[in-house]
């Protein structure tokens, strides 16, 4: 789907969200009353600290201003790959974006991430990754790390790394081996209107607690992550 | 990877109370040395994953000769190695024996 | 078990460099003497259940070490990553010992947390894994630190601060950096191969030090306090942090978003690191490199920016 197909179909009741290089900022109308607030990157824009800053800033000014919750929609590069975004600290504006993200969704802005097209490594950690909820839409194509790059790396065959890609979901790219650890809650479908989806999850929101481990475990693209975090947890609690 | 075990009887036990220790790290041409004391005291063994397959014979011999001088009685030397040559070897077990001959935990 | 005979033996950790040393050496030397207690250590053998997939060999702590310990009497819990076991990145194993730790830092919500970091990002071999387990990292960071806990990075290791490394970094309380301790996201390598030579020169040391070095980053503002390279100046810097952080709030983003949104007016046309120093009002920037510590640090005590009530 196109960014303006999932906004109409997200958004029947109108709404005021602008595209500004790469950049999505505005909010619409919810169906079951009340706005919510929506920020996004676009048209596999590279994530870098001009980006970064505008996006923390339109959270920021809601913040006092609104009530509701807050949507984050992706499809972008990676971070900007630069020596000028790095010679300015972009670590700091794309932890900042995170942050707030964080930071409104644990003081009753809900926050859902919508994959919709591409992302990658810091920007992904940036956007969807730092929400409640992230969802996947059909024909995503999420990539930590893209096979070439892995390949080179790795000095393993293209062959050699698609034919253990099949056996495990730990480190090939796409959408639905990101679902198995746990990092995509749900992939919605592009059949039925969004709305629907979307006022469906708004009704029965996860609790505010991050329980992506205990997700990637049920799923089993991730065997042992949750069991070590309990087990830490565990342990350091004792020492009080 | 390859996997190598080796089994001694030895002399005499090895000094100190601490029950286990950790040396070294896990990368090229480099290797970690987990030991620990939970054998009867005449046993020794050492359990190796290396990436360098092939090498077993020189093992045998690292591990022949470290035993003969230390007698590293009631210890297991658990190894992951990064392809580590066996001068490192040696020296990383002799590490190790000293550093579990510490009194302590 | 508190008094003088707990406090780490200070000559041994004044004549090691944090740079050289190992993970368990920094901590050992950075805490009071033999107060390190790790969780989940070697001897449980909770290796990365991913790296055989790939015949790689794996670790016995999976490259980080996690516990609790004492800085002057007072209880922290700590984690360092071992930069030399596949660049300090990442997996699902390492990731979830440090998620581990700072859930229980946030139920106590009164022991502050000290990461000392040496990762260039996410293991690429699982990738996927990595990747969110960093998330999961930011979020039980910012968690923490909505309860109150004070959280610390520590960057001097050999591998810097890189990829998620940094975003964590950028998560936490404060900082402290040494001039060999790299703070960035993209590593030079993946910038020249992706945009190539003519936007960043890989092979360069001296751009890569000036762009991502710990001194720029102390200059900026991006870290608190510039230690020198031994393990006894990142103890002292650990304790300055801990005494002088203030309370996370809302209005310490929106300082933030101040304090980076005038950081981008500044010097956002800046083309080098010289530039942006020199625009600060530091006469002779381009010596700054050759600067020792102490001179530095001078320097940076009377120049550089602070963060203090943002971040």
């Amino acid at each position: 789907m196109t960014l303006d197909e999932i906004i109409a179909s997200l958004f029947p009741d109108g709404h005021q969200i602008r595209k500004d290089g790469g950049v999505i900022a505005g909010s619409a109308k919810l169906r079951a009353g009340g706005r919510m607030l929506v920020i996004g990157v676009t048209d596999r824009t590279a994530l870098g600290v001009d980006e970064a800053l505008r996006l923390s800033r339109h959270v920021l000014e809601s913040i006092d201003r609104d009530t509701g919750p807050i949507l984050v929609l992706v499809d972008s590069d990676s971070q900007r790959m630069s020596k000028r975004d790095e010679l300015l600290g972009l670590n700091e504006f794309l932890a900042h974006l995170a942050k707030v993200l964080i930071h409104a969704d644990m003081h009753g802005r809900p926050t859902i991430g919508i994959l919709y097209g591409h992302s990658a490594a810091g920007a992904l950690l940036a956007t969807g990754l730092a929400t409640r909820v992230l969802v996947g839409l059909p024909g995503a194509s999420p990539a930590v790390m893209d096979l070439p790059s892995m390949a080179k790396v790795t000095k393993l065959s293209m062959e050699a790394l698609e034919e253990k890609a099949e056996s495990t979901p730990v480190f090939a790219p796409g959408l639905s081996n990101l679902e198995q650890m746990g990092a995509i809650h749900m992939i919605w479908s592009d059949a039925a209107p969004l709305v629907d989806q979307l006022e469906a999850l708004l009704a029965d929101m996860p609790a505010v607690n991050d329980r992506r481990d205990a997700l990637g475990k049920a799923r089993g693209g991730r065997p042992k992550a949750a069991d070590i975090v309990e087990r830490v947890r565990d342990l350091a609690l004792q020492i009080r | 990877m390859e996997d190598l075990s080796f089994q001694h009887q030895v002399r005499a036990r090895a000094d100190g109370t601490r029950q286990s220790a950790l040396v070294g790290v896990v990368a090229s041409g480099n290797l970690e040395v987990l030991v620990e004391r939970v054998l009867p005291d005449a046993q020794c063994s050492v359990v190796v994953r290396t990436a360098a397959v092939g090498f077993g014979d020189v093992w045998t011999a690292v591990v022949d000769d470290f035993v003969e001088r230390f007698s590293p009685g009631g210890l297991k030397f658990s190894i992951n190695d990064g392809g580590a040559r066996p001068d490192t070897v040696s020296l990383r077990l002799a590490q190790a024996v000293r550093l579990i001959a510490e009194n302590g935990q | 078990m508190i008094a003088t005979k707990d406090i780490a033996p200070a000559e041994r950790a004044r004549s090691t460099s944090f740079n050289e040393a190992s993970a368990r050496t920094r901590l050992e030397l950075l805490l009071d003497a033999g107060s390190l207690v790790e969780f989940i250590g070697p001897e449980q053998r909770e290796i990365s259940p991913h790296l055989k997939i790939f015949d790689l060999p794996e670790q016995f702590d999976d490259g980080i070490v996690i516990g609790h310990g004492r800085l002057d009497g007072a209880p922290v819990f700590v984690a360092a990553q071992e930069g030399r076991f596949m660049g300090g990145a990442f997996g699902e194993v390492h990731g979830a010992k440090l998620t581990g730790l700072l859930r229980a830092a946030r139920e106590i919500g009164t022991i502050p947390v000290l990461i000392l970091f040496d990762t260039g990002g996410v293991r690429l071999q699982e990738a996927n894994a990595g990747e969110l387990a960093i998330a999961e990292i930011m979020r039980a960071v910012m968690e923490a630190r909505n309860a109150g806990v004070k959280i610390i990075g520590l960057i001097g290791g050999r591998s810097g601060c890189y990829g998620g490394g940094g975003l964590i970094a950028g998560c936490c309380s404060a900082l402290a950096v040494s001039e060999p301790g790299r703070i960035a996201v993209s590593g030079p390598e993946v910038i020249e191969t992706n945009r190539g030579v003519e936007e960043f020169d890989s092979r360069d040391r001296a751009l890569v030090w000036r762009t991502m070095g710990g001194k720029h980053r102390r200059l900026l503002g991006a870290a608190d306090v510039f230690a020198d390279d031994t393990v006894q100046d990142f103890r002292e810097a650990a304790l300055e942090l801990i005494g002088s952080i203030g309370a996370f709030d809302l209005d310490r983003l929106k300082a933030e978003q101040v304090r980076l949104a005038d950081r981008l007016r500044r010097f956002g046309a800046c083309e080098d690191a010289i530039d942006i120093w020199t625009a600060e009002g530091i006469a002779h920037a381009e010596a700054v490199p050759e600067l020792p510590a102490d001179q530095f640090i001078a320097l940076a005590n009377r120049i550089g920016r602070a963060s203090r009530d943002a971040r």
